[in-house]
């Protein structure tokens, strides 16, 4: 590989061809600011529009002064980055956009958290030289994304993640000059729009201006209303990162600390949506080999690839862009929706509560769940099977509003009956994590076998797209996975046209799965976090002693006393869903 | 936004000019340009189509629409008037020509009167600036106009007796 060689801020830097000079400097320690600039390392995510001017470089012999996030590293090149021009120049594009944003950061949602603010702080801009107009643009609210847009600054990030990355088309830059701003065509508002709520725009905002739909207020209210009983139930996903809230390493596995923290925020039952998700496997699994046993029987007319249905943003996504496909995905309810409706039919029974009485909440690494929750077909008499469905990172705001010393409380359990799970609910945490949970089930109600191995690495990993063949004891089972909704429209394009060899094919909205959801903690760009949030999911699984859905003794139970087997009449009018042409 | 149905023929008309630029969603600005050409201005509903045409989204379409202010998404009325507000014509008195202009029609550049006789527009230099002020009616070219020439140009058109209009 060729190298360049160039001097950055008087230390010689050796960088292959190619290398930006942003990256040629980090390789060197020194760390130049940005702000629109957000890669994604091995992921293929990358905002780098140039639009900031936030890091730009003096680089010697050349008049005006390089953006280091686009500007290529070239052989001899003397660069200093805290020349006095580059400082001022930098100081100047900060205030400047400073002098169009909102002042109100002591009471923003982002506070703490906003990329602009930070480098305000590390600039140390103490005054802003520039007065002019302020942006005035109304707030658009929906279900789960609000979006502040005076506080947006044109970066651009969430443009790339809703065009480029999950080719949802929603957002784009629209008007010139001061009117420009990031919107949905014709400025309509998002709840009007193809939005799929996926939330990887909020993941991305640099500042304030794409925040979650905060119910934290009435989850307060219903607790301390003593006419309720309130439970709650914590997805997979948010085990893994909530730590990050309370200053612990990404990947760091709170879910013991995480129950103690909800009991103590008064939850009168402490539940696990894993207990759904083993539910989930006995459903959608039997739904799997129904459809497979009829194909390989010869029946042309059954519908393959069965697809996942436990992603909101996906099943949304496919209802706007792909209406002519809704009848292949499984029809089983996401986890989130069968625990409720179990919550509010069997658990309700169980403890003597009417359901009016019973509020059930849900922790979610996911914004779409607050939309999910909202579908009228998952109410009863218009009482949701869902009540709230709260981010990972707005039960850390409740655990910060309840005086809790999240770090130093002990490991405590999950409740029974709905609080019990098994190692393959956990990995519908992450990327390829459903379809091996299936797959550990599916392989041993097909085969009658037991599996001589449970863990599935073929079915693992962080590409986009991954495919692998599974054999079952002679007949060769072919899955596909995608992540990022873009990669999901390449599999749907496949099957419409007809190319599709898969059996089963799991899709999950965000980069990552469940564990880069649009509700978790944010991640400021770095792949790693993601990374090591899978590490720990895995772990988790690794240490269940139970690591197949269908051997979960309260699943077992369930079945018994309420619901007969997967898939039948009481299965599927509480279990399953049907989806609708949205286009 | 009140909905508005396009007829078959819009339809085909416009698919066609998506077709003869191959239904790519790099030609945007070209199809774009042509059908406002065609149909006088970009409703929401041609917006769609297009961007269903060129297989790309409506919030990029309607983010060029409304990035060049060229393309309008207001219908312009059956006699457009433009007025330059190029640097000869600015001296010579043409924002008072304008004035006028929204005076008399009661409505705001980029606006259409109720009845759709008129719209009014800005333009940059038609290279007659040594007949500054211009006007431009259609395709026809008013020179050296002054405020009290306005109430004229519009009644030759208001009375539908366009054939008398003079080109200077």
């Amino acid at each position: 590989m060729e190298m360049i060689n160039l001097t950055i801020d008087n230390k010689p830097v050796s960088v292959s061809k190619g290398t930006t000079v942003l990256k040629a400097a980090a390789s060197a320690g020194i760390d130049i600011p940005t702000l629109c600039y957000m890669k994604l390392e091995d992921m293929n995510i990358e905002n780098k529009p140039g639009g900031c001017r936030v890091c730009v470089v003096e680089v010697k012999g050349r008049r005006n002064l390089a953006p280091a996030c686009c500007t290529e590293a070239t052989e001899g090149m003397v660069i200093d980055t805290h020349s006095i021009r580059a400082i001022n120049a930098r100081r100047t594009v900060v205030e400047l956009i400073l002098s169009d944003h909102p002042a109100d950061c002591l009471i923003c949602a982002k506070s703490g958290n906003c990329d602009l603010q930070n480098l305000a702080h590390r600039m140390g801009i103490r005054k802003i030289h520039y007065q002019g107009e302020q942006s005035m643009y109304r707030e658009d609210t929906s279900p789960a994304i609000i979006r502040e847009i005076n506080k947006c600054i044109m970066c651009r990030r969430c443009e790339t993640m809703c065009n480029e990355v999950q080719t949802v088309g929603v957002l784009s830059a629209v008007n010139r000059g001061f009117q420009a701003v990031v919107a949905p065509a014709f400025e309509m508002n998002l709840d009007h729009s193809v939005c799929t709520y996926c939330g990887q725009c909020v993941a991305v905002c640099p500042t304030g201006a794409l925040t979650e739909a905060d119910e934290t207020g009435a989850v307060i209210r219903a607790l301390s209303d003593p006419t309720k009983t309130v439970i709650v139930q914590t997805a997979p996903a948010v085990r893994a990162a909530l730590g990050e809230e309370f200053g612990m390493e990404a990947g760091s596995l709170v879910t013991g600390k995480m129950v103690a923290a909800l009991r103590r925020l008064g939850f009168d039952y402490v539940f696990d949506t894993d207990f759904a998700a083993d539910l989930t496997i006995l459903e959608e699994g039997t739904e799997l080999l129904n459809r497979l046993s009829k194909f390989l029987e010869g029946d042309k007319n059954v519908k393959l690839p069965i697809l996942t249905s436990c992603c909101p943003a996906w099943v949304k996504f496919f209802e706007h862009q792909f209406p002519e496909m809704k009848d292949i995905p499984s029809s089983a309810r996401s986890p989130q929706q069968m625990f409720g409706s179990i919550a509010k039919t069997y658990f309700a029974e169980k403890i003597g509560v009417k359901r009016e009485n019973l509020v059930v909440v849900s922790i979610m690494p996911c914004l779409a769940k607050k939309y999910e929750s909202s579908r009228p077909e998952f109410s009863v008499n218009d009482n949701p099977d869902v009540d709230f469905a709260l981010s990972t990172r707005e039960l850390a705001h409740l655990i910060h509003l309840s005086n809790l010393d999240f770090n130093s409380l002990p490991d405590e359990d999950f409740d029974a009956p709905l609080g019990e799970s098994t190692g393959a609910a956990i990995i519908f945490g992450t990327t390829g994590g459903v379809i091996e949970a299936a797959v550990r089930t599916a392989y041993e109600v097909y085969t009658g076998k037991s599996l001589p191995r449970v863990d599935f690495e073929e079915l693992r990993g962080m590409e986009g797209l991954r495919k692998a063949t599974i054999d079952f004891d002679g007949t060769p089972i072919n899955i596909g996975i995608a992540h990022g909704l873009g990669n999901a429209r390449k599999l749907l394009e496949d099957i419409q046209a007809g190319h599709s060899e898969f059996h089963a094919i799991e899709i999950m909205s965000c980069p990552g799965g469940c564990i880069g959801g649009g509700g978790q903690p944010y991640h400021h760009g770095d792949a790693e976090v993601l990374k090591k949030r899978q590490r720990a999911i895995y772990s988790e699984d690794k240490n269940k002693t139970i690591r197949k859905s269908h051997e979960n003794p309260y699943i077992v139970k369930l079945y018994e006393e309420f619901l007969g087997a997967p898939m039948s009449e009481k299965a599927h009018h509480l279990l399953h869903t049907k989806y609708f042409d949205r286009s | 936004m009140p909905k508005i149905k396009l007829s078959e023929r819009t339809i085909g008309l416009i698919k066609e000019v998506c077709a003869s630029f191959g239904n790519q969603g790099s030609e945007l600005i070209n199809v774009l340009h042509q059908v406002q050409g065609k149909l006088g201005y970009l409703p929401a509903e041609v917006q769609e189509l297009i961007a269903r045409e060129l297989n790309i989204s409506v919030a990029k379409v309607y983010g060029v629409v409304t990035f060049y202010s060229f393309f309008t998404m207001i219908p312009m009325g059956e006699f457009p008037i433009s007025i330059c507000m190029g640097t000869a014509c600015y001296v010579r008195g043409s924002e008072q020509v304008l004035a006028e202009f929204k005076r008399q029609l009661g409505i705001e550049v980029g606006q259409s009167t109720a009845d759709g006789k008129f719209s009014l527009n800005c333009l940059r230099c038609v290279g007659a600036c040594g007949l500054a002020p211009v006007v431009m009616v259609g395709e026809k070219v008013y020179g050296r106009v002054s405020t009290q020439m306005v109430k004229q140009i519009i009644s030759e058109y208001k009375d539908g007796n366009v054939s008398e209009a003079k080109s200077a």
